[in-house]
């Protein structure tokens, strides 16, 4: 598949990963066949990591916590920031992590069930960990935009149902 | 009083004008339920943030009061630099018009230049607004045939065929709002060949001129001796998703469009301030979306082109604006009776060919200025439609 038409598939998975293979063989201009071909070899890749969906966590029961973690570390000789970082981002509650510029250097992300497991977690494990040298705990409130999608404000057809 | 005596006191000339065929589908389609539309003629993307944003700070910094008569001086420059992009080149100050939408251009080109005896060649099926404008300013319509074989261009021979010492004024749309159909160079070269030999001026909708596939679209008044016998009409509404903002142009000759300023001072006074603010952004930083939801037609455009072609109705590929206009006589249905029959059983809305002109018969329009899903869903109910017929 040309590079063009993989990424063009690429940004409508990203999109809507749940597609047809046929749709998105006609979509991008190919066979149903080249799709699936391109689409297993991306998957081998690791390039395509995992079909996932946006979810409201807010508008189900199940309260959950999230907050973002601004961590500074020592960085360690040969292994840089990476090993801290395979430390800190093994733990499941963790979400993301990245690496970032300016004056905090490692950005976590934790998901909990309330608060205090948040503050265990930050105080128990984070914390602790030897480089490890502070953290910055800011508790996220309310969710706008995520992955691209707006959360509560619907932009619906408002066009007229037949027009010229 | 009676219905007679109450239509007496209208003008006749407004009272001929027949209602719109797509206003009655309208009014069909409007009280059903679960209707998926593909019968609209306007973008589903709501026009990008980055032109509404500019909007509000404008709104913000008071812009809202009247500008000239012929537009902000900043969009007539945005407009003509734009312009340049499809070799076309006019003076912002003398040869440009901002106007309440392309409708209002339509309307003004045509009154400008027509009067009472004149006959204007309208190649169909075509855009709506055309022959009601003409009619309003006077003038005699005069349809010219474009046919399926040719898929919708229109030819120098079939429209050699209709003129005579009355005709005046040639209305072209291409990319065409039905067919999709569009003009080559060349094939607009053997048009301006006849336009040039029996003294046309043309009016040239190029409203859809992003909305190409494949191919970049030309303009008629780009090719030699053309640009002082045509205005070029065009807008904003289709190419960046804004058309309740109401704001087009017209390019030409600076005596037509001194005309044309001429009855839209005192018609419409000026484009709406708020709306010119947002199409200069537009036009100035708004490349990158436009060719985003471009892209997006395009896609949809092979989705909608397939579904119809697999299920037996013959569909070709549009090469421009976002519509696809299937052929449906293999059915032995008319057009009219084909879109009634899916909208009340299948509750899909889409708009008989022959409300665009009499070739249009054995034809519908579809928008696919729709979701793929709703596309999808459209495409599956008209496949079970039409397979109860055969
Ligand atoms: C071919 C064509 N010209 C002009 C218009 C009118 O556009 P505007 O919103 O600029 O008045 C339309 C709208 O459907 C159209 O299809």
């Amino acid at each position: 598949m040309k590079d063009v038409k993989e990424l063009e598939l690429l940004r409508l998975l990203a999109m809507d990963s749940r597609l047809s293979t046929q749709t998105l063989a006609t979509l991008v201009g190919t066979s149903q066949e080249e799709v699936e071909q391109a689409v297993r070899e991306l998957e081998q890749k690791h390039v395509i990591l995992r079909y996932s969906t946006v979810i409201d966590w807010e508008k189900v029961a199940t309260p959950r916590v999230t907050a973002v973690i601004e961590v500074k570390v020592i960085p360690q000789r040969e292994v840089g920031f990476d090993a801290i970082a395979e430390r800190i981002y093994r733990f499941p509650e963790v979400r993301s992590v990245f690496l970032m510029s300016g004056g905090n250097d490692l950005q976590v992300t934790v998901e909990g069930s309330d608060l205090q497991a948040i503050s265990r977690f930050v105080s128990e494990k984070l914390a602790t960990i030897e480089n490890v040298h502070s953290t910055t705990t800011h508790f996220m409130l309310k969710k706008y935009k995520e992955a691209g999608v707006i959360f509560d404000d619907h932009e619906d057809d408002r066009r007229l149902v037949v027009a010229p | 009083m009676t219905i007679g005596a109450r239509s007496h006191r209208l003008s006749p000339v407004v009272d001929a004008i027949p209602p719109s065929g797509i206003r009655r589908f309208f009014d069909l389609a409007n009280q059903m339920e679960n209707v998926i539309s593909l019968g609209v003629g306007e973008p589903d993307f709501v026009t990008p943030w980055h032109i509404r944003e500019a909007s509000l700070y404008a709104l913000e910094r008071g812009f809202t009061t009247y500008t000239s008569n012929r537009g902000l001086p900043e969009l007539c420059e945005a407009i003509t630099a734009y312009l340049e992009d499809f070799e076309l080149h006019y003076d912002p100050a003398e040869e440009v018009l901002v106007t309440v939408g392309g409708s209002e251009a339509i309307d003004l080109a045509l009154r400008a230049l027509v009067c009472p005896g004149d006959e204007v060649l309208i190649p169909g099926p075509t855009y709506v607004s055309y022959r009601p404008c003409a009619l309003l300013a006077g003038a005699t319509v005069v349809d010219v045939p474009t046919y399926p074989e040719d898929n919708f261009r229109l030819t120098a021979e079939a429209l050699e065929a209709c003129v005579t010492s009355a005709s005046k004024v040639l209305v072209l749309c291409y990319p065409n709002n039905p067919t999709g159909a569009i003009m080559t160079s060349d094939d607009l070269a053997a048009i301006a060949e006849v336009a040039i030999a029996h003294d046309l001026f043309v009016i040239s909708d190029e409203i859809y001129a992003e909305l190409t596939y494949g191919s970049q679209h030309a303009s008629i008044a780009a090719l030699p001796g053309m640009k002082e016998r045509t205005i070029v009409v065009s807008g904003l509404s289709k190419a960046f998703a804004m058309t309740g903002w109401r704001i087009g142009y017209a390019a030409g000759p600076e005596d037509v469009i001194s005309a044309m300023l001429k009855v839209h001072q005192y018609t419409s006074l000026c484009a709406p301030s708020m709306g010119q603010m947002a199409a200069l952004e537009a036009l100035t930083h708004g490349k990158e979306e436009k060719d985003r939801m471009v892209a997006s037609y395009d896609r949809r455009r092979r989705l909608i082109v397939d579904g119809f072609n697999q299920m037996g109705l013959t569909c070709h590929s549009p090469q421009g604006a976002f519509y696809a206009f299937p052929d449906i006589r293999n059915t032995g249905m008319s057009s009219q009776d084909f879109c009634e029959a899916l909208l009340r059983e299948t509750q899909v809305a889409v708009v008989p060919g022959d409300v665009f002109g009499a070739t249009g018969e054995g034809f519908i329009r579809c928008s696919y200025a729709t979701s793929v899903q709703q596309i999808e869903a459209a495409l599956e109910r008209i496949a079970k439609f039409v397979d109860r017929l055969w």
